[in-house]
């Protein structure tokens, strides 16, 4: 066989695009975003390179467990149109380096983070990396409709890591920003799969208007919007924040609300119904939450 | 499994070597980061 014949026998290697792809790059800018709030609306300060090296680990978690999740639905991934072009199910990457990618970063980030901000906040970020890993991707979303519910958790730690990172201790604070994104987050999934429940039909995913209907889905969301505007003020009303955030939260979490009955009391018109309330409210609850941690640290910072 | 090509053996090979060499630098750039940022954080802990 001569050189190029035999170069052309070797598969062409996954392209650095592709393992930044696997890590979910939209995704992680909430979850820098949120575990960004969290470490600069907690007392006291950090040093900056510590407080860098936190964020940091919390984007190398998150883009690990990302991998790990697409390493394990890579085969559901090519079934759907919204997720057919990823590296794994487009066939640019082998699925064993997805999965060593993804352990590897997963591994990085606890030790450095173990390293650099204490063992509490990288436990809480091996706990994190499991549950969307293992607790999530691989348990819970194939099994019940109440994946997204449970699973919303795994998006939930950001704030908390970032706190912890910041201060050493978990207090009631750092708790109910992870209880505000883990009752946003049904809302904020439903009201996507609302639009693409087909994909999730076709390869067979429990998701709630799957699985129990459109009607029953449009009723939770508008449970999760209600329970949520108390809860986004509850950081204001324990004293963790100023009026400034106490505001900002108010009037997010109307709109979220306004949003959220909307979807909850329409039904589909029809086949050519454009789903366009169902779009809004998810656009809404992407911008609800940056807004919302946003109003946080301009609340500890800025007044 | 990445695609196969069906063009010239020699133009695969060169985009091979390519995306290796893209991979390397961008191997090595990460490595480096690392070094300053554990010397960083050893720097910032040390004055802590």
């Amino acid at each position: 066989m001569t050189q190029p014949a035999a170069a052309q026998s070797l598969p062409l290697p996954a392209d650095w695009r592709d393992f930044f792809a696997l890590t979910k790059p939209r995704v992680m800018s909430l979850v820098i975003f949120t575990g960004l709030c969290g470490l600069l609306a907690a007392p006291g300060r950090i040093n900056p390179v510590l407080g860098f090296t936190a964020i940091l680990c919390i984007a190398l978690g998150a883009g690990g467990a990302a991998a790990l999740n697409q390493w394990w639905e890579a085969d559901l991934d090519a079934g759907m149109r919204r997720t057919r072009e990823r590296p794994l199910p487009a066939g640019r990457m082998e699925r064993g380096a997805a999965r060593d990618f993804g352990l590897l970063l997963s591994a990085a980030s606890v030790l450095i983070m173990g390293l650099a901000n204490g063992v509490l906040p990288a436990v809480i970020l091996l706990i994190s990396i499991i549950y969307y890993a293992v607790v999530y991707t691989i348990w819970l979303k194939p099994r019940t409709p109440q994946n997204i519910v449970i699973g919303g958790g795994a998006g939930a730690f950001p704030p908390l890591i970032g706190w912890v990172a910041a201060t050493g201790e978990i207090t009631l604070m750092p708790v109910v920003l992870f209880a505000i994104i883990f009752m946003w987050t049904p809302p904020h999934f439903w009201a996507l799969a609302l639009f693409v429940q087909s994909d999730y039909a076709k390869v067979g995913i429990p998701m709630l208007p799957v699985v129990a209907g459109e009607a029953a889905t449009r009723r939770q969301i508008l449970i999760y919007a209600v329970l949520l505007l108390p809860l986004s003020l509850v950081p204001w009303w324990i004293g963790g924040t100023g009026a400034v955030y106490g505001i900002a939260a108010a009037a997010l979490s109307v709109v979220f609300l306004a949003l959220s009955a909307r979807v909850g009391l329409r039904r589909r018109t029809g086949p050519d119904d454009s789903m366009r309330p169902e779009k809004q409210l998810f656009a809404w609850s992407v911008l609800y939450l940056f807004a919302l941690f946003g109003a946080l640290v301009v609340d500890r910072w800025l007044v | 499994m990445p695609e196969r090509p069906e063009s010239d053996p020699v133009d695969h090979s060169a985009r091979r070597k390519k995306v290796i060499a893209q991979r390397n630098v961008a191997m090595a750039l990460v490595l480096v980061f690392f070094v300053v940022l554990f010397f960083a954080i050893t720097i910032a802990k040390m004055s802590h």
